[in-house]
This record gives structure tokens, sequence and C-alpha cells, in this order.
């Protein structure tokens, strides 16, 4: 199991990539953080979710 | 015209950054127009997948994006809020909001240096929200602060310059862009701080709860544009007591 933003999933073995699309978010518009390491974009297709993984996956809102 | 804000080497004709929390994201657009702002705010939270809008959507393009490191309530924190919103590809600003007390939400101006220090010293453009105060003004320009955010009152509470006299000790000794955040409720208060030399207001509650959005964006723009001209011009003098006419004391009707 993959804890992404405080939720458990099953994504182990998906790429964050394929992650992010199959639960629909929008890659281009959210960064995501793994183990506390931020991924960069152009290397969410190649980071691979492993089980006791979390993630967090944020966007920007409206804010002050 | 030559009189410009500048922000780590980035220079703005306008002196109102708006803010884009608790109001419609259709609204901000026509707030960023009529408010004439060259730089908005942002907060960066967990995605869901059931909100199909995006804010970035929504901000004209050219807008400088200044994402906050709200929900921070350390230094650790609000360098980690701030490095994944520059991932987001937005730029290198950041204002660095540091608070861990649920009443007044003051910052925290012991972490906020600790985190300004850091975020500087990794190229991020930091505009430090700030409870104003001579010393930690003086430690976050050597820290590495782009500007100082004074908060005029507590934020959120549209209550006006209830640190007038703080904030002017720093719009007079410190030598960075003085930026009046939080609190500011009406356009009389921002134009107030602006005439006092305060280089630029924030506002987002005043705008977000104001019967039309838009309208009082543009009206917090007359209001910055008249403070900046008045400061600009140098205001009239003060008499300490007593009185002095502006008409003529002679030729008066049936005198000699």
């Amino acid at each position: 199991m993959v804890t992404i933003n405080g939720k458990q999933e099953q994504a182990a073995g998906m790429s964050i990539l394929a992650y992010l699309q199959s639960a629909g978010y929008s890659p281009d518009k959210v960064v995501v953080e793994r183990n506390l390491e931020i991924i960069p974009r152009d290397r969410l297709g190649a980071v691979v979710l492993e089980d006791g993984d979390s993630v967090e996956v944020l966007r920007f809102v409206g804010g002050g | 015209m030559a009189d410009k804000l500048i922000l780590g080497g980035h220079e703005f004709q306008s002196r109102f950054i708006l803010g884009s929390g608790k109001y419609n994201l259709r609204l901000i657009k026509a707030a960023v127009e009529q408010g004439g702002a060259q730089i908005i705010t942002l907060a960066l939270r967990r995605a869901n997948t059931q909100e199909k809008e995006n804010i970035l959507d929504f901000i004209p393009k050219g807008v400088t994006l200044l994402p906050n490191t709200s929900g921070a309530r350390n230094a650790e924190e609000a360098v980690r809020i701030a490095r994944l919103a520059r991932a987001m590809g937005c730029g290198d600003f950041v204002k660095v909001e540091i608070m861990h007390d649920a009443k007044y939400l003051f910052p925290d101006n012991y972490e906020t240096i600790k985190a300004t220090e850091v975020l500087a010293g990794e190229g991020f453009i930091v505009l430090p929200y700030m409870n104003p105060d001579l010393n930690v003004a003086r430690d976050l320009q050597n820290a590495g602060a782009a500007a100082v955010m004074p908060l005029a009152a507590p934020i959120g509470s549209n209550k006006g310059l209830a640190t007038k006299e703080m904030i002017q000790i720093l719009i007079d000794e410190i030598d960075l862009p003085i930026i009046v955040d939080a609190g500011i409720g009406k356009p009389s208060q921002a134009c107030e701080a602006m005439e006092m030399g305060a280089d630029a207001i924030m506002a987002n509650t005043a705008i977000a709860t104001a019967g039309d959005v838009p309208a009082m964006a543009e009206a917090f723009r007359l209001a910055i544009e008249a403070g900046r001209k008045a400061y600009l011009t140098g205001m009239g003098r003060v008499l300490a007591r007593g009185g002095s006419a502006s008409d003529p004391l002679t030729g008066f009707l049936g005198g000699n």
C-alpha cells in the first residue's frame, strides 16, 4: 500500500505519472513529493511507487 | 514614469499585490484587471480529483505568482512548502508565512527569519510576512529578504493600520521595500499607508468580502495610486495650533 495525501492506495508498482493519470489528476498542474523528496515533473514517469511510500500531491489554490 | 516597485530585480508598475483567497475563481481575472495587480498570491494545498478547475487557468498571463507558505508552523515546514511551490514551475517568488497561533494568526518572527535565510540562500525571492519590529526587519534584511511585509492588523480582520507607528519606523529605517500586508480593510487605509511611504499594499480579505470584488479591487488601485502620488509629491504641512487662511487677508468689502 502507498499512502497518498493521507489515504491508503493500491498504487505500488505504478509509476507516479501512471497513478496520477489513473486517479484523475492533471500531472501538469500538481507537484509531487515522495518520502519528503520532490519529484520533478519530467521524472514522474520514471519513478515507480513502492510499498510503504508516502506521497503528497499538491496544487495551487486561492490564498493570501 | 520611472516610479517602479523593484522586488528581487523584477520591476513592477503596480503597487497592489492581490490575494486570491476566499472568492470565486471566476472573479480573479476581473479583479486583477480592475485592480491593475501584477502580482497575485496563492497557497499550496493537497490536490484532489473532485475539483476540475485549477486556479492557474484563471490568472491572466504575465501576472507574477507569489506562492505563500501558509500552513507552515515553523521554518522547516515553510522551506518544504516553498521548495514544492517552486517545483510547480511558476518562478522564484515566495511569501514566507509562518504561524502557530490560532487566535490572532500572528507570524512567528523568529522562525520567519530562519526560513528567509535558507530560502534566500537557495535563490528564492523571499517576501517575509512579519510582525512589525525594527530589529526583526533588520535581521530579515541580513537574511536576504527582498522586501518585508509587516502586518497592519490581524490577518483577515479588516481593522486597518493598527500597527501604524511600527510600520512608519520600518519605512523610515529599512532600506528594502515595505509591503503592508494583512488587516488593511478599506481603500482609505491602503491610501494612508502609501502616504506614509509604504512601497506596496497586499490585500485579500478586504476585496474578497466586498460586495463587488472587481470593483473593490479597482477602488484599492485608485487609493494606492493616490497615496503614492501624495507621498512622492510631499505632503502639506500640519499646524501645531491655530489656523491659516487660504484666502487673501486684504481687500475686504467695506475696508479702507
